[in-house]
């Protein structure tokens, strides 16, 4: 499969402070993939980098065949970009916006353009002065996904939409991922990224933490168990791969190695099961495994108490 | 109800400690201008002379639009002459600073913010115009020791001061009306400007339709005039009859105002208008869409404004160009300030190169407002989405050039058309004078385009620091200027380094091609340099 | 229980659209009241009714035992509100704002206020015009709960926030419940208000269509459990309770009623379950039961 962003070894500093340190990331075509970090540990940065917006200090990127730097012009006839925080002319109205953001891309079906206005429910001749954060980033959204590229590269695109907004953003990408079309989709919503993405890539303090498919990432980990039952648990601490119990009268929590599940089930059927919750770790647990230490101890306690 | 103005106090310091640069800068701009002014037409006029310009405010009814002639003294000469201009420039510090604080706190959300903490609900309008009305009072205080100072009456000079703050105040009233019935606040204050304009026809109409005593240096003016707030302040004819009581119709209009703006507060829903909301196309025009397209919008109305603004001043300056030659035959003094400014003892010429001189600079400010504009997309706009696009940043610049440089230049062929063919009806041999005047604006574009690349320059180097830089800029040229720098008698090689003192003193003087191809080399190499900068640099955005 | 809030047959119109059309909803003392809707549905209008800056055009309102608009001075003394999109005064820091609000909503805890500052790592001493979205909203949370009253009213708080700092969030909203405070929580994020609400009410075109806990609302639905065994699972459709039975090789999902899950444990169990994934509705699916026919035009989006 080839690739539509590579980047190895980039940095990018803004006077003392170093924004990007060493970063790789690896997109193929053809996939969503999910960029995830906290603000400030370098998303906006690399995206900024990969529009040629920025200069990067160091480091080899190859964005669809070219130089994001070098080759601008040519590259942004093949991608569109949503920005974090929209902003737009006040006394253009977004109709006008689109047409011309399209225009400067190099093109946009109009037939694509009244479908995504008729799906976001937009309406096109209200001044943008007047518009919501919300309308704003579907401004951006119907101009993105009404042109006729290769790659998105999608910044919070969904900060601000409402949950029926945020399905219908989903069915656009889902479209543009079975048309053969690339997306980058930094999000802050691990929900979106769950539901979305094919890869994804976590970045902290300017270098890649992680990387791979959701699966990939969840192998190693175990699963959740948390279970109502009509006797109490006895003896799960005498089975093997089970970690962290915890039982209150007959609720019992705790985690097992996912090639240990049926033995447990096995175990647990003999105390009558009322009510069971089994999952995979979320993208939300493997995240916060990587920013674990910025969060304090008490966080991570109230966090215990309140899930 | 009594709860419904809880907070004020508070409100109102918010609004001062928002405010305490802009306000000051203000008052403070608006009262140096005042000195510049009586300082200037201060001169030692005899009272032949005093008679004149009276005469020329009394007897021509076209100027009367600008001016009431009320008797032959110096203070009233500085009331007919700059009665307008102070008075617009107070009007629209209050209309501008109300809106402000009412309906552009809504607009952006504040106003809910401040409206969920224990405040009443008409405490922002309050505050609002309890800062405006206290910087109209202050300000009246000022212009009336500056007159004072100046060795004019005392009670005279507090009577003026106190005839703009009237105005100020009125507007105030307006500019809260205004906010409650528009839906945003560029309409808030479109409304209000308008009212203005209204305001100032309707007195002028007034003063033209008067009559003219015998010696013909003073006008009673015809009815109109008593319903335009601007008519009032002048009827308070300072430094003849001081007619206080008008202070009481300034009151009373305000309160009037001001109560209707609590009533429609009370009516209206928060962050709507009770006027409906205007929409505009689903689909762009084909002429917007490229760059040069995309700027020409933005700057459209921006540009249409300053062509009527500067063909009206072309118009009242051609206009007044026969009397002006009689008025200066009759002035000692001044033919030697316009001498020496003009570089002609053709008083007319010389006149006519000066006027050019002013306006060159007032246009040079266009076309810096105009590219501080570009900056402002790139740190807090939508300039980084359009560079995303397939739009190269050399284009994203030159787009904005184009716009500003074109624009400009047809600002000067306006100002030159305008007070050519004006002057050539006045004079007579419309084709002579307006080929000459066009010429004599023309030759400007060079000077005003150094500028421009400097400003060009300033943003490819130090995006962070365009505005100031640019200002700068533009000072040190106007400064160092013809016109300026000639009044200072500042050195020569001071003097040399403003654009402007390069520009041929054309009519006087005939054109040279050598200073006219060197102020446009120097442009192109400023600008290319600026582009060269901006192309290698990082986008800057503010918010992080 | 005393009730904090309570609206009853609530309307209001914005010329010919009626934005709420008898609109209900009850939050009690010391809870945390999750209010779901997409954008339009009525949750920014009902919010601004209740602070006074909307004028109600039927309907009974109790706040905090007084009318929101006839005691809206005195109440907003005892409450603090989040806007959705939040903005400042670009020339004022980000400090400064924080201490006017408190001082305009009758005063402010230093400490606490200090303590916020640092949980969420905003810099006070930047111009508010320099910030970020998520450090306006950073702003809005700090000057909020700083101040000590009963209720808050969140709208859209963590939109624009960082996961570290929606964990932030998630702690301060916590402590709050856990002093006796009142939250009403309006959110697009499901994971926030399944992480934080006791109780919800999803308002759709101006009316309630469900109130009640989460617990309640799920009560009558289903589980649904994805499988994957060593053999292909046989005679599922036999059970009782069991709908939707889908198969694909070793994986199988299905839904089950919640009383019938022992059941089909103990029958899953003989196929040598490799991994099983079981979970109650999550709100997101609740939410959208509500709102399916708005999305069903267009085909629903393949699931991941």
């Amino acid at each position: 499969m080839t690739n539509a962003v590579s980047i190895s070894g980039l940095v990018k500093n803004f006077g003392s402070v170093r924004a990007l340190d060493g970063f790789d990331m690896t997109v193929l075509a053809g996939e969503v993939h999910g960029f995830l970090g906290p603000n400030g540990a370098g998303k906006s940065t690399t995206i900024r980098v990969l529009l040629g917006l920025l200069r990067r200090d160091a480091g080899e990127i190859d964005l669809l065949g070219g130089d994001p730097w070098r080759d601008a012009v040519a590259l942004h006839r093949r991608l569109a970009y949503v920005p974090d925080e929209v902003k737009l002319w006040p006394t253009l109205t977004g109709g006008e916006v689109i047409d011309l953001m399209g225009k400067l891309r190099g093109g946009l079906d109009p037939a694509r353009r009244a479908e995504m206005l008729d799906r976001f429910k937009l309406d096109p001749t209200k001044k943008c002065g007047t518009y919501s954060k919300g309308n704003r980033q579907k401004v951006a959204i119907v101009a993105a996904f009404s042109s006729d590229v290769e790659l998105f590269l999608l910044d919070e695109p969904t900060s601000g939409l409402d949950p029926l907004m945020v399905m219908a953003f989903r069915e656009t990408v889902t479209e543009a991922r079975r048309e053969g079309r690339t997306v980058v989709l930094s999000s802050h919503i691990f929900a979106d990224v769950e539901a979305l993405c094919d890869r994804i890539t976590i970045i902290r303090q300017g270098k890649t933490v992680q990387a791979g498919t959701l699966d990939e990432l969840r192998h190693l980990t175990r699963t959740l168990i948390e279970v109502e039952t009509e006797k109490a648990v006895e003896d799960l601490d005498k089975l093997p791969g089970v970690h962290a119990i915890q039982i209150e009268g007959l609720q019992a929590s705790f985690q097992v190695d996912s090639d240990e599940i049926d033995r447990v089930l096995r175990h647990l059927v003999q105390f009558g099961v009322k009510s069971l919750h089994s999952a995979p770790p979320s993208l939300e647990e493997l995240f916060m495994r990587h920013y674990g230490d910025d969060v304090s101890r008490q966080e991570a306690a109230e966090k215990r108490g309140t899930l | 109800m009594s709860q419904a103005f809880t907070g004020t106090l508070a409100l109102t310091w918010v609004a001062i400690s928002r405010d305490r640069i802009q306000l000051p800068v203000w008052i403070l701009a608006v009262a140096a201008f005042m000195v510049a002014v009586v300082s200037i037409w201060n001169g030692d006029l005899s009272q032949e002379e005093l008679v004149s310009v009276a005469q020329f405010y009394g007897v021509q009814p076209a100027v009367r639009m600008f001016g009431l002639a009320s008797g032959a003294t110096l203070g009233a000469y500085i009331m007919s002459r700059g009665f307008v201009v102070f008075a617009v420039l107070v009007a629209v510090m209050s209309i501008l600073f109300v809106v402000r604080h009412t309906r552009q706190d809504e607009d952006t959300g504040r106003a809910e913010l401040i409206g969920s903490a224990s405040v009443g609900r008409h405490a922002n309008l309050a505050s609002a115009f309890i800062v405006v009305v206290g910087a109209n009072v202050l300000l009246a205080v000022l212009i009336g020791l500056i007159l004072t100072f100046k060795g004019l009456p005392v009670a005279s000079s507090f009577a003026a001061g106190a005839a703009f703050a009237g105005i100020g105040i009125f507007f105030a009233g307006l500019a809260g009306l205004a906010a409650q019935l528009a839906g945003t606040s560029r309409g808030a204050t479109g409304l209000a400007l308008a009212g203005l304009g209204l305001a100032f026809v309707v007195a002028g109409i007034g003063n033209i339709l008067g009559r003219v005593d015998e010696a013909g240096v003073r006008v009673v003016s015809a009815w109109p005039a008593w319903l335009s707030p601007v008519g009032w302040g002048q009827q308070m004819r300072a430094f003849e009859e001081d007619h206080w009581s008008l202070l009481g119709l300034f009151a009373f209009s305000f309160l009037v105002l001001a109560a209707g703006a609590v009533f429609l507060e009370t009516r209206r829903d928060t962050g709507k208008g009770l006027l409906p909301e205007r929409r505009g196309p689903s689909a762009a025009s084909p002429g917007l869409l490229s760059p040069v397209g995309l700027v020409w919008r933005l700057q459209r109305g921006v540009f249409l404004s300053w062509a009527v603004g500067v063909g009206l001043f072309g118009i009242v300056v051609g206009a007044v160009s026969a009397d002006l030659e009689a008025m200066l035959d009759e002035l000692e003094g001044f033919d030697e300030i316009f001498e020496r400014i003009g570089g002609t003892d053709v008083i007319v010429d010389a006149a006519f190169v000066t006027f050019m001189g002013i306006l060159a600079l007032v246009i040079t400010i266009y076309a810096v407002q105009g590219l501080l504009r570009m900056r402002a997309e790139e740190s807090d706009g939508p300039a980084e989405s359009v560079m995303a696009t397939a739009v190269s940043r050399r284009q994203w610049v030159t787009s904005y050039i184009l716009n500003i440089a074109l624009g400009t230049a047809a600002l000067f062929l306006i100002v030159g058309l305008t007070v050519g063919v004006t002057a050539g009806i006045v004079m007579g041999d419309v084709a002579a004078w307006a080929a000459d005047l066009v010429v004599a604006g023309l030759v400007h574009i060079p000077a005003a385009w150094v500028v421009a690349g400097a400003v060009v320059l300033a943003f490819g180097l130090f995006p962070r620091r365009t505005a100031l830089l640019a200002w700068m800029v533009f000072v040190i040229a106007a400064v160092t200027g013809p016109f300026i720098g000639a009044m200072l008698d500042l050195p020569e090689w001071i003097q040399n380094i403003s654009p402007f003192i390069h520009v041929p003193a054309v009519p006087g003087e005939s054109v040279t091609a050598a200073p006219i191809v060197g102020l446009l080399g120097m442009a192109v190499l400023l600008t290319g340099a600026g582009l060269l900068a901006f192309r290698r640099r990082d986008i800057d955005v503010t918010s992080v």
